[in-house]
């Protein structure tokens, strides 16, 4: 496979620690003032595959991308210091970035992946901030690309990728054409550390910064999000003595 | 007995990570399959606020987003690669291999050293950081990063021939360790009444002696050995030899059992008629001294990160302790007198930080910083020992077993106050420059 560019892409998204999190008063949202970035784990393994394709000489080139404000560069670093060769950083700030969604995303990646020839995008499967797992299917759609969503495993066979999936009921095994579209799963590997002289060889490496405007895409959320609310807190429970006042409780509540 | 040690051990047999499950620990909601990045102690300012106004005179905790990557990289591989080890290792008294081997990997032995030699080519300020952040986790293996990066690369650096360095430094920054021999039995603080010497034969020297309190050396391939080749001309003839490991007549004793830092091999160490060809000299003879001096004086800075480190870590451990124990109704955190006092350990360990990140910057910046250092080294290993003292003190009966880890920061840092010059010295210090400060 002469991959020409690899596009791997790292969303930061917020580590929460899950006391913090915290409604805002106007039920726009979460609060996230004060609350660190930090690169999604999904896109850690994503860019970890990326990485050792390239080790294996499958592949020519890893291009990190991240949508975001300034901080998502830090994100992109991370990824140059894991081992991708160049970044893009398309930048999306204000009510834009809080607005900012799977559909937007993926509009950017396909015209991305248009511009830079990409041969195979790879993310991560999900963000752990909005869990919605949705890109990756999307950006898969709107290129007309096969996609190998929550791949545990991931081999180049000549121009074609042979895919391990976690589904449901066990492990799926597919062959799909490329391009394609690839979502990585939690055990498709181990990312490694970014050592430090890594770290020292990332700053040399360029990140260019890109507006959607730039690439044609429109932003602009097709949702609007009407209310954010915490869930309901927990009830205490009660303790009956018997079955015959279970029932009974069950009936009161409305249950059976 | 503060605490009934039955009731405690009644079907909890806790292990350090079991303990800190059940407390709410920063880290805890991302321990499942994640990397955790939550960042506890210093805030890293320039990524939280990108808007903010950039001054000419940026505040002491300022990073280059280099230094900035460097300190997430070490704190995350620190969590996930040493936290494990930490309390066998100061059980066994024993560095596990694994993690030696790491810190070559993720090129923490060779920071500074230039990436021709196989180094991580950054700044002293990096080092300093990455102790720091070591030291949280485990002061053993700060110490062991800190001599390294330090005293024995920077001695090559700034001294070694183009043969030594070809050498050496490839080894250091991937695979070998260096000890800096000075101490011996009768000369520790007096380091110039050293009495190891060295003999001129021809091309090479017989060096005979015996020295102490030798870190590192259980696992060392090098040795920098201060020995004197003179000893009528007293202290300007102490030189520089470089001995490797497996050199004739040099033989590495047991190590010390001790109180803190076990994980950290101290061994004393006996030269009987050990040949060292004249090429080995690092340096000048008979220049030994300032060396010594030199590299010590920076070397202190270490330690005061080390010890920074180590007081830090030991607060973050015992704060959400405090805030999660409750007695009379209330967290122990609400009560004014642990407010008062946990507030008052906090400045104090504020002030060492900013003691040492200052002694740091001044030696980039290339201005004199010896006073600085002493003053930083002094009072971070005094904050360490007040800020353990105290975490044990408000973790109770629990602080007071090997079941939490506050108990080893305790006996952790009382060298901090010993060695890399005694607290003493660094006062005497100070008020040498203090007196030549004044004298107009």
């Amino acid at each position: 496979l002469s991959c020409k560019v690899l596009s791997s892409v790292v969303t930061p998204c917020y580590c929460f620690v899950s006391p913090q999190i915290r409604v805002k008063p106007d039920n726009t949202g979460v609060v996230t003032d004060g609350v660190k970035h930090s690169m999604n784990p999904f896109c850690e393994i994503a860019v970890e595959e990326a990485v050792k394709l390239k080790e294996k000489k499958l592949i020519k080139e890893v291009v990190a991308v991240s949508c975001g404000p300034q901080q998502s560069q830090e994100t992109i670093r991370t990824a140059l210091a894991m081992g991708a060769d160049r970044g893009i950083h398309v930048d999306v700030s204000g009510k834009d970035y809080e607005n900012l969604g799977p559909l937007q995303v993926s509009k950017i990646l396909a015209a991305l992946a248009k511009q830079e020839d990409a041969q195979l995008i790879l993310l991560g499967k999900q963000a752990i901030d909005d869990d919605c797992n949705q890109t990756g299917q999307m950006t898969a759609a709107l290129l007309d690309w096969p996609q190998g969503t929550f791949a545990s495993e991931v081999s180049l066979e000549g121009d074609k990728i042979n895919l391990v999936r976690e589904i449901d009921g066990g492990l799926e095994h597919i062959k799909i054409n490329t391009p394609a579209v690839i979502t990585a799963d939690l055990r498709l590997n181990t990312p490694r550390y970014a050592t430090l002289p890594n770290i020292m060889k990332a700053k040399k490496k360029k990140i260019v910064t890109v507006k959607p405007a730039d690439l044609g895409v429109d932003v602009t959320s097709r949702l609007e999000v009407l209310k954010v609310e915490e869930p309901p807190q927990r009830q205490a429970g009660m303790k009956v003595e018997t079955v015959e006042d279970l029932v009974v409780k069950l009936k009161e509540a409305g249950r059976v | 007995m503060l605490f009934s040690k039955p009731r405690l051990r009644a079907g909890l047999q806790f292990s350090w990570r079991e303990s800190f499950k059940q407390l709410s620990r920063p880290w805890g909601a991302c321990q499942a399959g994640w990397r955790s990045t939550s960042s506890r102690s210093v805030p890293d300012v320039a990524s939280h606020h990108p808007a903010e106004v950039v001054s000419s005179f940026p505040p002491l905790q300022t990073y280059t987003e280099e230094e900035g990557m460097m300190r997430e990289a070490v704190k995350k591989y620190a969590q996930e690669r040493i936290f494990p080890l930490v309390s066998q290792m100061d059980e066994n008294s024993q560095m596990d291999k694994e993690v030696i081997k790491s810190l070559f990997e993720q090129g923490l032995m060779g920071i500074e050293i230039d990436p021709e030699y196989g180094g991580t080519g950054s700044s002293f300020f990096s080092s300093i950081l990455v102790i720091e952040e070591l030291a949280k986790v485990d002061p053993s293996v700060a110490v062991l990063c800190d001599i390294q990066n330090t005293l024995i690369n920077t001695l090559f650096v700034k001294l070694g021939t183009p043969a030594q360095k070809e050498k050496y430094l490839n080894r250091l920054s991937t695979d070998m360790i260096g000890s800096f021999c000075l101490s011996e039995a009768e000369s520790g603080s007096d380091a110039f009444a050293l009495k190891t010497r060295a003999e001129k034969h021809k091309d090479y020297y017989v060096i005979n002696g015996s020295k102490m309190w030798i870190s590192n050396a259980e696992h060392a391939g090098v040795f920098l050995v201060m020995a004197n080749v003179d000893l009528s001309a007293g202290y300007r003839g102490i030189t520089c030899f470089i001995v490797d490991r497996d050199t004739e007549g040099l033989e590495i004793g047991k190590k010390e059992n001790k109180l803190g830092l076990r994980a950290s091999s101290t061994c004393p160490l006996n030269f009987d008629n050990v040949k060292v060809p004249e090429k080995n000299i690092l340096g000048e003879i008979g220049h030994g001294y300032k060396y010594a001096i030199g590299m010590l004086n920076e070397g202190r800075i270490g330690i005061a990160a080390q010890m920074l480190g180590l007081a830090q870590g030991c607060f973050d451990h015992t704060v959400p302790y405090t805030r999660q124990r409750v007695q009379f109704g209330k967290r122990i955190f609400d009560f004014q007198g642990m407010q008062h006092q946990i507030a008052h350990v906090a400045t104090q360990i504020e002030a060492a930080r900013l003691l040492t990140y200052n002694a740091a910057r001044l030696k980039e910046a290339g201005r004199t910083f010896i006073k600085e250092a002493c003053m930083a080294k002094y009072f971070s290993a005094e904050v360490a020992t007040l800020t353990t003292s105290k975490c044990i003190e408000w973790m109770g009966g629990v602080g007071f077993t090997k079941d939490y880890p506050i108990e080893k920061y305790y006996r952790d840092c009382k060298i901090g106050t010993i060695y890399e010059g005694t607290t003493n010295i660094q006062l005497s210090t100070m008020a040498k420059f203090i007196d030549k400060e004044y004298n107009v």
